[in-house]
């Protein structure tokens, strides 16, 4: 049994949990949805690789060396980029401001929330707090600068006509940007508008589960989820306010773009 | 190749792949040729600010691309580009259109229409050439007709018109220049 007020949890109870896989490989076997690999791959992933950051982070702790936090951090910031830089194939020099986003946004939203004393600068805050800015920032640019992609190419004669009229990249990109920006935002604006009413967001979940009292672990949510919805617009405004360029030449024409 | 258009009205006429798009984007620098020179004027157009560029080379596309709004917004988009308020009423009646027009959806007119809004749109920039990209192509024969009257009847603008068809070229134009497979053919 998991105690209230207390977070310890033996690999007993991790491995009784396996009977849930054990479910859900029942119905992709029976219902034919061949995701029977899939499941134990997922499985095994996620047991491999939480186990191991946990390792990671619990010596980060040990350690209570923030240059070790930054370096975690940094290694974040990289793979998040790699894997933007995935989705958004389609928008020539992406890597550039999808770095750039995701730092900025990390740097400014743990700057601001330690400044401003509602976190401590420890490992215990900056690393999980890191992680979810890092995260949620990646996705919100990943999506932001997907859109842009295809909005450039479906738009490209609107954007040429503009062009031609005597506009600057920028006028001619203005609503395009503006439209790549916002639904890169909606997923987190949408989801912060519904929480705790159609889902408990993760970080309330675990407190509660781990004893806290419910006041206090919708506090840090809520606390969370607004720190979340600064770094998903920085990001995104750095990511589509930089990468947009890419499309044009110094002389405001539309470079030739094979489709997204 | 080599070509030199003088002002007044010049046709560039050449069945479809034969170059005359790239050709005309060429002369308010959409595009930049692979080598060569584009000269305006004497001046090497790369020389130039491709933005004044376009203010005085004005283009109006094969197909209407209308910013959102209203006709008397298309009409003062360019000019408020760079910070200023012109009457969209002239510009509309030179392109063929009355002034009911200038309040009604432009994405909500026929083809026709919104080619005519474009050429307005090109004109509100006062430009000394103006450049048709095969302007009726996709309009029917009222519409081509009205289109055409419009451009007739504009004075103190030179046109270089791209098209397919002889007969345009002809009602339109003082010159035609022939195209083939990107060379002037003589």
């Amino acid at each position: 049994m998991i105690a209230a007020g207390t977070i310890s949890i033996s690999l007993g109870e991790v491995a009784a949990s396996l009977a849930l896989i054990a479910v859900a490989i029942a119905v992709s076997f029976w219902r034919r949805a061949e995701l029977e690999q899939d499941i134990v791959v997922a499985v095994v992933r996620s047991f491999v690789q939480l186990t191991a950051v946990g390792y990671v982070i619990q010596a980060i702790f040990d350690s209570d060396s923030l240059l070790l936090v930054a370096a975690l951090l940094a290694g974040m910031v990289g793979f998040g980029a790699w894997t933007a830089r995935g989705r958004a194939r389609a928008v020539p020099g992406a890597t550039g401001p999808i770095v750039l986003a995701l730092a900025v946004a990390a740097v400014v939203t743990l700057g601001l929330v330690i400044g401003l004393g509602v976190f401590k600068a420890e490992p215990r805050y900056l690393v999980p707090v890191g992680g979810m800015v890092i995260g949620n920032s990646m996705t919100a640019v990943a999506v932001a600068l997907n859109r842009l992609a295809d909005e450039m190419h479906e738009g490209r004669r609107q954007i040429e006509a503009m062009l031609a009229l005597g506009a600057t990249s920028f006028q001619a990109a203005r609503a395009t940007v503006a439209r790549s920006l916002r639904s890169g935002m909606i997923p987190l604006v949408d989801s912060t508008k519904t929480t705790g009413i159609v889902f408990f967001p993760g970080t309330m979940v675990g407190m509660l589960v781990a004893g806290a009292e419910p006041v206090d672990a919708v506090r840090l949510q809520v606390i969370l989820l607004w720190v979340l919805l600064g770094a998903v617009a920085l990001s995104g405004l750095i990511a589509v306010s930089l990468a947009y360029r890419g499309f044009f030449t110094d002389a405001h024409q539309l470079r030739e773009q094979p489709p997204p | 190749m080599s070509l030199s258009i003088p002002s007044g009205s010049t046709a560039l006429l050449g069945p479809s792949g034969s170059g005359k798009s790239t050709l005309l984007r060429l002369l308010n620098r959409l595009a930049d040729p692979d080598d060569g020179v584009v000269r305006f004027h004497g001046t090497d157009v790369r020389e130039l600010d491709p933005l004044e560029l376009r203010r005085r080379v004005g283009l109006v596309p094969q197909l209407p691309a209308p910013v959102p709004g209203t006709v008397a917004d298309n009409v003062r988009f360019g000019p408020r580009l760079e910070g200023r308020e012109v009457d969209p009423e002239a510009p509309v009646r030179l392109a063929g259109l009355d002034a009911s027009f200038l309040d009604r959806d432009a994405s909500r007119l026929s083809v026709g229409e919104q080619q005519r809004v474009m050429l307005a749109r090109a004109l509100a920039l006062e430009p000394e050439v103006l450049l048709l990209d095969e302007p009726t192509a996709s309009l029917d024969a009222d519409a081509t007709a009205a289109v055409e009257r419009a451009l007739r009847d504009l004075e103190g603008v030179s046109l270089v018109l791209v098209t397919h068809d002889a007969s345009q070229a002809e009602r339109l134009a003082e010159r035609t220049v022939r195209l083939r497979e990107g060379r002037v053919a003589r």
